[in-house]
């Protein structure tokens, strides 16, 4: 099937999210669609999938004109998508969730299991996806739902698919077999629509690259024809530089040291066990690893988010452990959390208030009983002038920031105080790539300075970019070390747990 | 390190058996001192009425051996879980409190005779306000919608099967009590599916609202009118063959309509959650509204439609107090039955099936404390009258704990255009 979008524009208040948007993809071709966050990427898909209408402009369809008013209606005339967050219900089986909304029933509405589960495996085999219909969708890997919800759109016989960010929750390995998936799919015959921030992913695997920004297509590419720099500069509108600079640096004297440190989760099984490692001054040490392999309780476990069962912790050659996260922060540690909107930042609260939300019991901001907001607002005006957050006022609430200026007010507040050691978790995760540029610089020079840093992020590529040295965390435990120039293929093997 | 890693861990393991195995030890011993000693003659228990066509003879126990026979029991329990220290105890503790409440029955019936069939038969009677509440509060929060309400959707139903049954007869009486039940769930499910109020506020406003509106109409039309609030109640219906069965057959099979409408309703309610293509999207609107609706399915209309059924179950569970036991309306006749029903549905974790067992207990509370009045124990009828809730409390901070609802409980959807 061939679809073409003719000038579709929406709008959200006075926001334009896509304005005269006219895009084709044909059966056999995989059209990379290139943004930002919030340059309307998904905007365009919701409208295409029929969750939102568009104010202006057409869908056409082999053609014919096609308008949807609800995801079902969108199913019917052929189009799919795999969100990136998975629309799949966790206690569901796969079967289940495949079959939902579209159930084949016998006598009373009964569900006919059996004959839901050979559409399943028919199409688990014929797409060679590898699928069994019986588990249950909590206990699967990342990269398995993801198959099912491929599954999902196949059984609803979708001839145009879009995948919105794909890769962004995948391990390097997974990214492999994903990509054989789809190329498997475009040989069949299937339009697939490949939504992504990731200029490598747009030129490994894409026929044609449409840029998107600030709701317009900004350019129409080939990836024979055009590079990285090229691709950025269009999605970001200015020139950007795509690596940091960083010179290589002497280690400086150890300034964390961790032996032998335990830690039991939630659910009292051990997350972390027996680890060691090391952070020097002049250091920026990368932890790799897929999500839940621990990386999240020991950072928790250093900023005294995390009660530790067993092990030692020095930092400057002083015990360290179980340490309130007041304490932690007043002995010179900086924590970016992973997620800034549950952890950095308190949403509702105004930038003011976001400034001082570690600080506010110092002298400098409060005499016990009522808050010095002039000297919080002076604050915050120091953090957004010196740390580029692109806002009109102090007092609006920092929901109301992009995310890129959000992570901008979050590493300026913890990084504008005396500082040893900073410990940053997934630093540009949902952030513009102008803004990555600068926080990554920010890391840097924090570096040069002589500050320790741990880096935890899942993106390889940026680890890549920013350690001098790189480990490698698997089910609880270091199982590699690496020089910051290893090939990151082999990275991503250890990441898998192979060595 | 490595040792003192281990020693955590095992720490971790072995304290819980400790407490609980100590538990019992104590428990044993409270109840031989408290029950067993100065216990004498035989508590003799009644299983048939001599009329029965099969009738089987009395249970007689020895007061004092069976008391301290069960005392000993729970002791050697607390004994095996110390030295064994096996994964799972809950059997243990199962057997346990059964043999403490049968001690607690012989001790109260020592020297007496005491009808079990009876007090099962009243249990079976007195689970069926509070399944059917639970079977309500489970139609709601399968599909997210919590329902604080019911309780007031309980007395609804009540008065309208004591006002309409007494104007129409009982049959018409119990068809618009659960219209009435409905009504109120289709308020609830206005409320806080279309205007996505608060859902424990609303629940709570329906719960006043209820109240103060069945005391206005009791107080100034009931009074005046007592012919208003004399309603036929629905006789048991003895089933052929099946109630002539000693024990089983009076205790299920010579009940009235509600009895067996609640077990009706619970296979009904299983068999569609978990089987049908309806129960699959219902469930699925309670766990991710989002990617039930972007397969297609309404999440507000169905979240609107199990609301409206909720309410229609609650109605009906609310003309048991009437149309199925009394015959007459009282002020907040229902005592805190909706709440314990949602105390059963949690217990049950969200399961009919489940749901309808943790009823039956608390049930059985409920008529342990009302035969237990007529024994004349020394204990004062006021602390007895607090079992049912005492049960639940029990229930809902120890056993409960770590069940999980429905994952977009208590969420609003927003519909995005």
């Amino acid at each position: 099937m061939k679809l073409k979008l003719h000038e579709i524009s929406k709008s959200f208040g006075p926001v334009k999210a896509n304005s005269n948007i006219n895009l084709t993809v044909d059966r056999g071709e995989i059209l990379g669609l290139l943004g930002e966050n919030g340059a309307g990427k998904t905007t365009l898909m919701n409208i295409l999938t029929g969750l939102y209408k568009p104010d202006s402009g057409k869908i056409l369809i082999d053609n014919k004109l096609r308008e949807f008013h609800n995801p079902r209606e969108a199913n019917k005339n052929g189009i799919g998508m795999v969100h990136q967050h998975f629309m799949l219900v966790p206690v569901f089986s796969v079967t289940e969730n495949i079959i939902l909304g579209e159930e084949p029933t016998n006598r009373f509405n009964k569900i006919d299991l059996e004959n839901a589960k050979n559409k399943v495996l028919k199409i688990s085999s014929e797409y060679k996806l590898n699928v069994d219909p019986d588990l249950i969708i909590e206990k699967l890997p990342v990269g398995i739902q993801q198959r099912v919800e491929i599954i999902k759109i196949l059984f609803r016989d979708a001839e145009i698919l879009i995948f919105d960010e794909p890769t962004a929750v995948l391990t390097p390995q997974e990214v492999v077999e994903f990509f054989e998936i789809i190329k498997n799919l475009k040989k069949t015959g299937k339009a697939i629509i490949f939504i992504t921030h990731k200029l490598q992913e747009v030129l490994e695997i894409c026929d044609r690259i449409n840029v998107l920004r600030r709701g317009k297509i900004v350019g129409e590419e080939y990836p024979k024809k055009t590079d990285k720099k090229k691709l950025a500069q269009l999605m970001v509108g200015r020139k950007v530089n795509l690596r940091t600079s960083r010179k290589k640096m002497e280690q400086g004297e150890v300034l964390l040291e961790i032996n032998d440190l335990s830690i039991l989760s939630d659910n009292k099984e051990h997350v972390l066990s027996n680890v060691d490692l090391k952070l020097h001054k002049n250091e920026i040490l990368g932890i790799a690893g897929v999500q839940g392999n621990g990386q999240t309780e020991l950072i928790e476990a250093l900023t005294g988010l995390r009660s530790v069962s067993s092990g030692k912790i020095s930092y400057f050659g002083k015990e360290y452990k179980n340490f309130s996260p007041r304490k932690i922060h007043q002995l010179g540690v900086r924590h970016i959390p992973e997620d800034r909107q549950k952890q950095g930042l308190i949403g509702d609260f105004s930038l003011t208030e976001n400034s001082i939300l570690n600080t506010y019991y110092e002298e400098k901001f409060s005499n016990n009983i009522t808050l010095n907001w002039a000297n919080a607002k002076i604050e915050a005006k120091k953090i957004i002038e010196k740390f580029d957050v692109r806002t009109n006022s102090e007092n609006i609430s920092a929901n109301k920031l992009s995310g890129g200026n959000q992570q901008k007010l979050l590493i300026g507040r913890e990084m504008s105080r005396s500082i040893n050691l900073l410990i940053a978790s997934q630093p540009t995760r949902g952030v513009d790539v102008g803004s990555i540029e600068y926080i990554h610089n920010q890391i840097v020079s924090a570096r040069n300075k002589g500050i320790g840093v741990i880096l935890n992020s899942t993106e390889l590529e940026e680890i890549i970019a920013l350690s001098d040295r790189i480990i490698v965390f698997f089910e609880g435990k270091v199982i590699a070390e690496f020089p910051s120039d290893t090939n990151p293929n082999i990275i991503g093997l250890a990441m898998a747990g192979e060595n | 390190m490595k040792n003192s890693n281990k020693n955590n861990i095992e720490k971790n393991t072995t304290k819980k058996p400790i407490i609980v195995g100590l538990c019992l030890i104590a428990l044993g011993c409270i109840i031989y001192i408290f029950l067993g000693l100065n216990i004498e003659g035989y508590a003799n228990f009644r299983l048939s009425r001599p009329t029965d066509p099969f009738a089987l003879p009395n249970l007689i126990l020895p007061a004092h051996s069976f008391i301290g026979i069960s005392a000993l029991l729970i002791v050697f329990f607390g004994g095996r879980i110390i030295m064994k220290a096996p994964k799972k105890f809950t059997m243990f503790i199962a057997l346990s409190f059964f043999l403490t409440i049968a001690a607690f029955l012989v001790w109260a019936t020592a020297g007496k005779s005491f009808s079990l069939t009876g007090m099962l038969q009243a249990t079976v009677v007195r689970a069926v306000p509070i399944a059917l509440a639970a079977m309500a509060g489970i139609m709601c929060e399968r599909v997210a919608v919590i329902n604080i309400g019911i309780e007031g959707m309980l007395l609804a139903g009540a008065f309208a099967g004591a006002l309409f049954g007494s104007i129409f007869g009982n049959f018409f009486g119990l068809i618009l009590a659960i219209l009435v039940g409905g009504f109120f769930g289709f308020i609830l499910a206005a409320l806080v599916v279309t205007f996505r109020v608060d859902q424990i506020i609303a629940g709570v406003a329906i719960n006043i609202f209820v109240l103060g509106i069945t005391s206005f109409l009791t107080s100034h039309l009931l009074k005046s009118n007592p012919e208003l609030n004399d309603a036929p109640v629905f006789k048991s219906i003895n089933l052929p063959i099946l109630s002539d069965i000693p024990v089983l057959g009076p205790v299920f099979f010579k009940q009235n309509i509600f009895v067996y409408f609640s077990i009706f309703i619970v296979i009904i309610s299983t068999y569609y959650l978990f089987k049908t293509a309806y129960g699959l999207r219902a469930r699925a609107v309670g766990e991710h509204p989002k990617a039930a609706e972007t397969l297609g399915i309404s999440v507000l209309k169905t979240r609107f439609h199990h609301v409206i059924m909720g309410g229609m179950i609650a109605g009906f569970g609310g003309a048991w107090f009437t149309l199925g036991s009394v015959g007459r309306f009282d002020e907040g006749m229902t005592g805190g039955r909706g709440f314990i029903g949602l105390a059963a549905m949690i217990f049950g974790r969200w399961h009919p099936v489940g749901a309808l067992f943790a009823a039956l207990i608390f049930g059985f509370a409920d008529s342990l404390q009302q035969k237990l009045a007529i024994l004349r124990t020394p204990i004062p009828s006021e602390f007895l009258a607090m079992a049912p809730y005492l049960v639940t409390i029990i229930v809902v901070a120890g056993i409960v704990g770590n069940a999980k609802p429905p994952q977009a409980i208590g969420q609003a959807y927003v519909k995005e255009n």
